[in-house]
């Protein structure tokens, strides 16, 4: 119970703990279909100025989960259990009101398409501003100054001109740039990037990751990077969480899992992604079967299905029992820590050179 | 860059075949565009391939990368004659297919056929599977031993489904699945050249594995040689022997897979190798890093010359105002042609300085150096 204590503690003007924090977290959507469990039983922190990246195949629950921080879920359809506390306040039962104050100006979101996140309605510089007003009360004058500024420094050129056209009229990357001087108008205190650079080219995404990197280090803000690509993932992040059907599977500095990852589904994914600097005779060891439904989602750990070892742990204990995620570095498996090791040492690590 | 050998188009000397099945020279597509009122006029034309050398061996797997919008899904789908070109030259089997009419394709077609990037839109939803993968082999009038439904099965198990399956609708697969469903229909006819048009870059990163190895063991066991159509390098490195890199219509380099991905000579080769997010590996070693500024320009109005020359770090006047030819550069392997008037060093190692072109950047790096001064004197 000392994560209730935690949350207790955190109106306290410090902050030097956890500024967002997400205590088992479940969301379910009432579909036709029967519900789905999108999300399932979630916890992490993200501390200030850090970057938690997550990681997971489409449908693991990665980006529902930080629509639901926003309080950007349908709320008809949507039950929402557990507790998010955003810098001391708890945002599952705040107002709609109050989420208005707190979206683009406390927390704002990047997204993964921007032609279809951008209003081709309005001008670029129109949408800059609008939150700025709204959020500062600034007057026209001084959100369009600030909104130039906010172009410039993520090397628009001619913001002045540029403040004035179409989403339409942008290319691809300098939409992207044009969202996340949006996202950064504010001085948001948390970012989430909801696979920001998925839809754009590999030299351009190389550029946006970078920004992304620079403009962190001096605008201090704390983001949350959701990708799928592991690659893109060990540049950005301070700590990466692993997901797997609405479910966290591995936690720890990025550092840790990317180089003595836990899980084999971590092993599976790192396994069977090509490497530039790789082995060509080695062939790619994929995970077999594909993500489950999360209509149905098997019992007990989730990634029992896929896994290839699950002939180590005695017993149906696999099939059967939920294994559970501990506080700080861990991976939710019922392989003992010796076991895990065994196994990435002789198994796993000479596939990954 | 005088000693630079003047070669013809790629003789592929250092690939596993000699025979040539497929080779393209100067391969053009120009997509009109129409404007004006009220009589619509051609008014210019997206240059979307322009000027494409190519050659693929019997039994050889090409890779074919670039960014989006650099023609390289064009030039699959004018090699598969889904498009006519504007000009050029298709060679399949020592016949010219660039402007052939339907009936004189009609044999070539069911040697060279094609997979699609999306398994979701590439299957007819209202067809079962067997349909789906029987129909080529209906259309062309093929008899297979023991009737064409074995034969269905026999492919279904062969890329890994249940030939049970037989009379299931795609909504019924996955995604994975699906793009199974269509390398079956693509071997359905046992051609000589798959184009694989991104394969694999809708799925997920769990099955992209999967298909990619599917295709490695079609290709070695049936001997089919693949042109391999993708954006991701690494998927590309690891499947292709030969590998072609494409920007704005044009190849800039070519060569084997060890000559492109370890000694490129090609600024925008640098680039892109350089781009591809890697996850670090204890051994790995630091590699360069550059960062291009802004995007691809339009294929409508190409830059003159070389057509990187507006995003390159060493572009000079003779870049604006020559086009350089894709020929074998001094030191490098027989086969591996670069289109550059100042080639880099063939290395992919971390240099002295990094690269960056992007202005943004730029400016928010040497803030962030001259802080980290400032601290570091205070």
């Amino acid at each position: 119970m000392t994560t209730l204590t935690k949350v207790e503690d955190a109106p306290n003007p410090t902050g030097s703990d956890a500024f967002l924090s997400v205590r088992d977290l479940r969301v379910q959507f009432s579909t036709e279909d029967g519900v789905v469990k999108a999300v399932d039983g979630l916890s992490f922190d993200v501390e200030r100025g850090k970057t938690l990246g997550v990681v997971g195949e489409s449908g693991s629950g990665k980006s529902v989960t930080n629509l639901t921080i926003l309080g950007l879920h349908s709320p008809k359809t949507t039950t929402v259990e557990g507790e998010i506390v955003l810098d001391g306040k708890e945002l599952i039962t705040a107002s709609e009101k109050e989420m208005e104050k707190l979206r683009g100006n406390k927390a704002a979101m990047i997204f993964q398409d921007p032609l279809t996140a951008l209003s081709p309605y309005y001008t670029v510089g129109r949408q800059l501003s609008e939150p700025f007003m709204k959020h500062t009360g600034a007057s026209k004058k001084e959100a369009k100054a600030r909104a130039i500024e906010m172009l410039d420094k993520v090397g628009i050129p001619q913001p002045q001109t540029r403040f004035h056209d179409y989403p339409h009229q942008f290319s691809g990357g300098m939409r992207q740039r044009a969202m996340i001087a949006m996202a950064l108008m504010c001085d948001p205190d948390l970012l989430i990037a909801d696979e920001p650079t998925t839809a754009l080219d590999v030299t351009v995404q190389a550029q946006i990751l970078d920004l992304l990197r620079d403009l962190q280090q001096e605008f201090g803000s704390a983001i949350i990077f959701i990708t799928h690509d592991l690659g893109v993932i060990s540049h950005m992040a301070d700590d990466l969480l692993v997901m797997y059907a609405g479910r966290a599977v591995e936690r720890g500095s990025t550092r840790e899992v990317l180089r003595t990852p836990q899980h084999p589904y971590t092993w599976g994914l790192l396994s069977s992604m090509p490497r530039l600097g790789g082995d060509l005779n080695e062939a790619l060891t994929p995970i077999p079967g594909s993500p489950p439904s999360l209509l149905n989602p098997p019992s007990g750990c989730p990634f029992h299905p896929r896994c290839t070892f699950t002939g180590e742990v005695a017993g149906n204990r696999c099939a059967d029992e939920r294994p559970s995620l501990a506080e700080g570095r861990a991976a939710a498996c019922h392989l003992s820590g010796e076991q895990k090791q065994t196994i990435f040492i002789d198994q796993i690590q000479p596939r990954l050179r | 860059m005088s000693e630079n050998l003047t070669l013809p188009a790629p003789q592929d000397s250092t690939g596993t075949s000699a025979e040539t099945l497929l080779s393209v020279e100067g391969l053009t597509k120009h997509f009109p565009i129409y404007g004006g009122f009220p009589i619509k006029r051609k008014v210019g034309a997206v240059q979307a391939v322009d000027g494409v050398d190519l050659s693929v061996g019997v039994g050889e797997s090409v890779g074919l990368v670039g960014e989006s919008g650099c023609g390289k899904s064009t030039t699959g789908r004018l090699i598969t004659r889904l498009l006519e070109p504007t000009g050029g030259k298709i060679t399949y089997a020592g016949k010219d297919i660039a402007h052939a009419s339907r009936k004189q394709l009609a044999p070539i077609r069911s040697e060279i056929q094609m997979i699609f990037q999306d398994p979701y839109s590439s299957l007819n939803p209202r067809q079962t599977v067997g349909t789906i993968i029987k129909s080529p082999m209906e259309v062309n009038g093929i008899e297979p031993q023991g009737g064409r439904e074995k034969r269905v099965r026999e492919l279904l198990e062969l890329v890994g489904l249940n030939p049970e399956h037989y009379n299931r609708f795609p909504h019924e697969f996955s995604g994975g699945q699906r793009q199974r469903i269509g390398v079956a229909r693509a071997l359905a006819l046992q051609p000589k050249l798959i184009v694989a048009d991104e394969p694999v870059s809708a799925l997920d990163v769990s099955i992209q594995a999967q298909v990619v190895n599917l295709l490695q063991k079609v290709q070695q066991e049936m001997g089919i040689a693949f042109l391999f159509i993708a954006h991701d390098l690494a998927i590309v490195r690891h499947f292709s022997q030969r590998v072609a890199v494409m920007y704005l219509g044009k190849v800039v380099e070519v060569g084997d897979g060890d000559s492109i991905y370890n000694r490129p000579r090609h600024p925008y080769t640098h680039a892109l190798l350089s781009a591809v997010p890697e996850v670090a590996t204890e051994d790995s070693e630091d590699r360069e890093r550059i960062r291009l500024a802004g995007d691809v320009p339009s294929p409508i109005h190409p830059p003159s010359g070389c057509r990187f020359r507006t995003r390159c770090w060493k572009a000079q006047d003779k870049c604006a105002s020559e086009e350089p030819p894709l020929i074998q550069l001094s030191g490098n392997r027989g086969g591996h042609l670069t289109a550059c008037h100042f080639p880099e060093d063939p290395t992919t190692e971390a240099r002295d300085e990094d690269v960056v072109m992007d202005p943004a950047l730029k400016a928010l790096e040497q803030d962030v150096a001259e802080a980290d001064a400032k601290v570091s004197k205070g």
